[in-house]
């Protein structure tokens, strides 16, 4: 009794939604294209979502009208999520970009409701049919700040300010250390974790507390502009934009910055739901593919360093180099690539120890 | 390990700055729950100060007005507040925690167009050769003129509570507000003025963080920071210079962990980063010792029946 | 001159039409703000109101309802026992992590293994997380008069950090690539706190916040705690001399909206959320105190508070993708019905006296 009742419920849950995808995605199919955009912050975060919004902007500046775009922000993970995504899809979204790692296993849940409708995940590792994924390669700009922070830091001490130690994170570090120590074999990290994604006043705590302790350069893997006010402060300490080009504090303290840059890739996965020609792929672009911008670098830094940072960023955009090259050590001493060899994605991807020569543990 | 890398005089004065924006909410919430109401939209406030001063200072250039239009944004919205619990008689904690709610968004509506944007830098006060003088000097004597301006309203805050008419008052309506409305005080009055001075005080001190201590406007961006100085006030048992030790307690916890992540000591960091919430509970329960009680009539509501 | 007058009886009719009126005023006030914003009012307020209820969706929404609405009300159930009493758990937010993480620990550790008994461990051990969280600030308010806002709120800050460190380390899933997180409880059935009737929405957390509401409303009416409690808020004295042991009373109350707070937080990751992950918990431990207030401290009236708010949500997201407004004009739309709600009640015990009065 309660199976065939439940069997019913699902049939009609099943036919209930197959009906609406039938009428909303092919209806108006024609006419103009559906977008959807789930983001986990505030548009206004100056951050992440901001730069993905500028994405979505690019898009509906592309396309003009014959793509519409729709956005919810501030979307916890979770059933918000689940729910959010779920609505766009009814709504006729025919493609929807899910912008943050924890909407992964919603993502797939929805997709798998919605076989007609196209989904793209940031930064994750499930796929399906109707699912791709794509990430940046943000550790090659950092490889870019790590060789001007290693040739301009008079102190030796380098501050980094983390958020969570996620392998996202711990990649950064790992790839402005090499690169640092490369052109300055007594270059030391200072690294300390905020423990949160967003609180702009502990971030400048950070700064400030880095810069106090000797360090004369700060990177950041936090999106607020406090450490750039801090250094300003400071005033003989040089820092990289994150996320926005922060140019507002160029040419100094901010010399350069990481720029995340969506637009390209969100205007072509669009053009390839229109053309019909879309399938499931998994993207991790970097400088080459201009996901990963640079941002110009300013007249604060040296001239010869600046010459060796933009060949640096020209053997990383067209794969000549790769900034995880061996030979390379894991923290312990242990092997971690041999000379010449260089590291594969995977083990990019969920990089959860340092490389030799940076002190201290990952928090677990 | 390398704890020299901690340089004491710098730590130390970097407890003024972490401290500050927590003094202003917390002393104008002390005022507010010592006339017995309890406004739990210090949060809301807060963000709207830190909107209207951004927003102020960077189109007339100047930081102080800003701050003055802080003052004016949290005033304005805890009238709000006023109107709710002394007119309408509605449910404080309630209408506290709708204030904060009402507040983070209309903060967001106010601030789209200054995401990303610079404001213009207060500078330090210059004290001429007296910020020379070694340990005091960097320390005491190098900061901007609201970190000044903050202790100073704390030491009157306490003056006015302790030693005038006007203190006298404010207590007894707090205490008992049947009693002091027998005695021809006009309860609502008063706690609508306190209710106001405490938005006033919470704005400023959201400005302090959009202003000077990050400086930038993002959403959201006061982060939390409104309940820990709701929190501080209870911890400081409602006394006004016990603000001031709880807010520097508190800041200089903060700091103290960041600066022994920097330095490297091998303690796990999450458990560092919970280290401030700890020692408060702990010390809180050394202090609770002496009971120091809360304000006879704290959130409950008035309504004078003739 | 307008005077307000004390009703001699909370009137009925007030009570029921002050909701009603409330909504009404948001519609007006909250259009003429989305109309400021360059947008529709009709069409703002028919969807956020009308649309999850009765659109052309409402099959996915309704459902969706009950999964927002029912972490709300077993928490603001728990919460309004302590505030009737005067004992006040601002920390909710923090024992539904902990109730949550003890929750999705236990079945865990199980893992592979299927057996029946995973599940009711898994609820055993939500609700003591959620109790032994609660009970710090319990136990150090009867044993040392610590004052039990500021403790049950810090620990929130304390239960955030356990929660980072273990999806960081301790819960990780070993099969996710080193990203934080946990393993997804929905894909372990014996772990999975599914619709008991597919896409019905209804899982055991929203069988237990009407299980709650029941005991509540018996526990305030029938019994002798219930009588303790409500003694306890209105007169504290005339409590101690009938005998209410109030040291009892606090470590019952506290213990109970922990309690609750962590069976909350345990369903919630064992079915909708499905994970523990950095960023689990989203503020419904704080908002449950703003329903436990809408609802009047009442059960029944918790019940209503908590599936307006989350009909707010909820059509506050569709009017977000559907219409472009954007998230901050929702929070103010709500802060709006909020003040309302709150203003208006003031009719139910009070009403207005036009004409001369003597002065206050």
């Amino acid at each position: 009794m309660t199976f065939t009742k439940r069997a019913a419920a699902k049939l009609l849950l099943g036919t209930a939604l197959a009906a609406s995808m039938g009428t909303s995605a092919f209806a108006d199919g024609h006419a103009k294209t559906k977008v959807g955009f789930v983001y986990v912050g505030p548009i206004g975060d100056g951050g992440w979502t901001f730069e993905h919004d500028k994405g979505r902007l690019a898009v509906e500046k592309e396309f003009g009208d014959s793509v519409e775009t729709v956005f919810v922000e501030s979307v916890a993970e979770g059933p918000d999520s689940e729910r959010v995504m779920t609505q766009m899809a009814l709504d006729g979204a025919e493609l929807i970009f899910t912008t943050s790692f924890g909407y992964m296993d919603p993502t797939i849940n929805v997709a798998k409701k919605f076989p007609n409708v196209k989904f793209e995940h940031a930064t994750g590792y499930k796929r399906a049919d109707n699912v791709s994924t794509y990430s940046a390669r943000f550790y090659e700009g950092r490889a870019i700040q790590g060789h001007i922070a290693g040739s301009m830091t008079k102190s030796n001490i380098i501050g980094y300010i983390g958020s969570y130690p996620i392998p996202e994170v711990i990649r950064g570090i790992n790839s402005a250390f090499i690169h640092a120590r490369k052109v300055n074999p007594d270059v030391q990290f200072k690294i300390v974790w905020a423990y949160t994604w967003f609180d702009p006043a502990k971030e400048a705590d950070a700064a400030k507390v880095l810069i106090e302790q000797g360090a004369d350069v700060v990177l950041q893997h936090t999106d607020s502009t406090a450490p750039q006010a801090a250094a300003q402060e400071a005033g003989n300490v040089i820092t990289f934009g994150q996320a926005s080009d922060m140019g507002q504090y160029a040419p100094f303290p901010r010399v350069s910055s990481i720029i995340d840059d969506w637009a390209p890739y969100y205007i072509a996965r669009v053009q390839a739901v229109k053309d019909g020609t879309w399938s499931s792929t998994d993207t991790w672009d970097g400088i080459g593919a201009g996901m990963v911008g640079i941002g110009e670098i300013s007249d604060a830094v040296p001239a010869d360093v600046k010459e060796q940072a933009l060949a640096l960023k020209a053997s990383l955009a067209d794969g000549s180099y790769h900034a995880f090259t061996g030979p390379l050590n894991k923290q312990d001493g242990t092997a971690f690539l041999a000379d010449g060899e260089t590291a594969d994605d995977g083990t990019l991807a969920g990089m959860n120890f340092y490389v030799e020569g940076i002190e201290g543990d990952i928090p677990q | 390990m390398d704890l020299s890398a901690i340089n004491p005089i710098l730590f130390i004065a970097g407890f003024f700055v972490a401290a500050t924006p927590l003094i202003f909410a917390a002393i104008g919430e002390l005022v507010v729950e010592r006339t017995g109401v309890l406004n739990l939209g210090v949060e809301g406030m807060m963000i709207i100060g830190a909107i209207c001063g951004f927003a102020t200072a960077v189109e007339t250039g100047s930081p102080l007005l800003g701050f003055a239009a802080a003052a004016v944004g949290g005033a304005a919205l805890s009238l709000l507040f006023a109107f709710l619990t002394q007119v309408m008689l509605a449910n404080q904690v309630a209408s506290g925690l709708a204030l904060t709610l009402f507040g983070l968004g209309f903060s967001a509506l106010l601030g789209q167009s200054y995401v990303g944007i610079k404001p213009p830098r207060m500078g330090d006060v210059n004290f001429g050769p007296l910020a020379d003088i070694p340990v005091l000097g960097p320390i005491l004597l190098s900061h901007d003129i609201i970190v000044y301006f903050g202790l100073a309203l704390v030491v009157a805050v306490w003056a006015v509570l302790k030693y005038t008419r006007i203190g006298l008052t404010l207590r007894a309506v707090g205490e008992n507000h049947d009693a002091a409305h027998a005695l021809g005080f006009k309860v609502k009055r008063i706690r609508t003025l306190a209710i106001m001075f405490g938005g006033a005080c919470a704005g400023m001190g959201g400005a302090y963080i959009s202003l000077i201590r990050v400086p930038q406007w993002t959403e959201g961006m006061t982060a939390g920071i409104g309940w820990i100085a709701l929190a501080l006030v209870v911890f400081a048992s409602w006394r006004p210079l016990r603000v001031l030790a709880g807010a520097y307690l508190f800041g200089g916890l903060v700091q103290l962990q960041l600066n022994l992540q920097g330095a490297g000591v091998a303690i796990p960091v999450e458990y560092l980063a919970m280290s401030p919430y700890v020692i408060t509970i702990i010390v809180l329960v050394f202090l609770s010792r002496s009971r120091s009680a809360a304000p006879g009539s704290l959130g409950r509501i008035f309504h004078a029946s003739s | 001159m307008i005077a307000l007058v004390k009703r001699p009886e909370a009137s009925r009719a007030f009570s029921l039409a002050a909701p009603l009126l409330a909504v009404l005023a948001t519609m007006v006030f909250g259009g003429l703000l989305f109309m400021a914003l360059g947008k529709d009012p009709f069409e703002a307020i028919t969807t956020i109101f009308w649309e999850p209820l009765f659109g052309e969706f409402a099959f996915f929404y309704r459902p969706q309802l009950l999964i927002k609405g029912a972490p709300l009300v077993l928490i603001a159930i728990g919460l309004s026992l302590g505030f009737k009493a005067g004992i006040w758990n601002i920390g909710a937010e923090g024992q539904y992590i902990m109730g949550a993480l003890f929750g999705a620990g236990v079945g865990l550790a199980f893992y592979p293994i299927e057996s029946a008994f995973i599940f009711p461990l898994m609820v055993i051990a939500g609700a003591f997380g959620g109790w032994i969280w609660a009970m710090i600030p319990a136990i150090l308010r009867v044993k040392f008069g610590t004052n039990e806002i500021l403790v049950s709120l810090m620990l929130v800050y304390v239960a955030e950090q356990f929660l980072a460190s273990m999806s960081l380390g301790l819960l990780k899933n070993p099969e996710g690539f080193g990203f934080p997180g946990s393993r997804n409880l929905q894909q372990y059935a014996s772990t999975h706190n599914a619709d008991l009737i597919a896409g019905s929405g209804m899982h055991w957390g929203v069988v237990a916040a009407f299980i709650a509401v029941i005991f509540a409303y018996v526990l305030l009416a029938r019994h002798r705690l219930g009588f303790a409690i409500r003694v306890t808020g209105d007169a504290p004295r005339a409590a101690a001399f009938s005998g209410v042991n109030p040291a009892r009373l606090v470590l019952f109350c506290l213990g109970m909206s922990g309690l609750l707070a962590g069976l909350a937080g345990m369903f919630e990751v064992s079915g909708p959320a499905g994970q523990v992950t950095i960023d689990f918990n989203v503020g419904y431990g704080f908002t449950a105190i703003i329903v436990a207030f809408l609802g009047r401290l009442h059960p029944v009236g918790i019940l209503f508070a908590g599936g307006l708010m989350a009909l707010t949500y909820i059509g506050g997201d569709i009017a977000q993708s559907k219409m472009g407004l954007p998230a901050a004009a929702i929070q103010v739309f709500q802060g709006m019905l909020l003040f309302f709600l709150l203003a208006f009640d003031l009719f139910t015990n009070y009403r207005l006296k036009f004409g001369r009065t003597e002065t206050a």
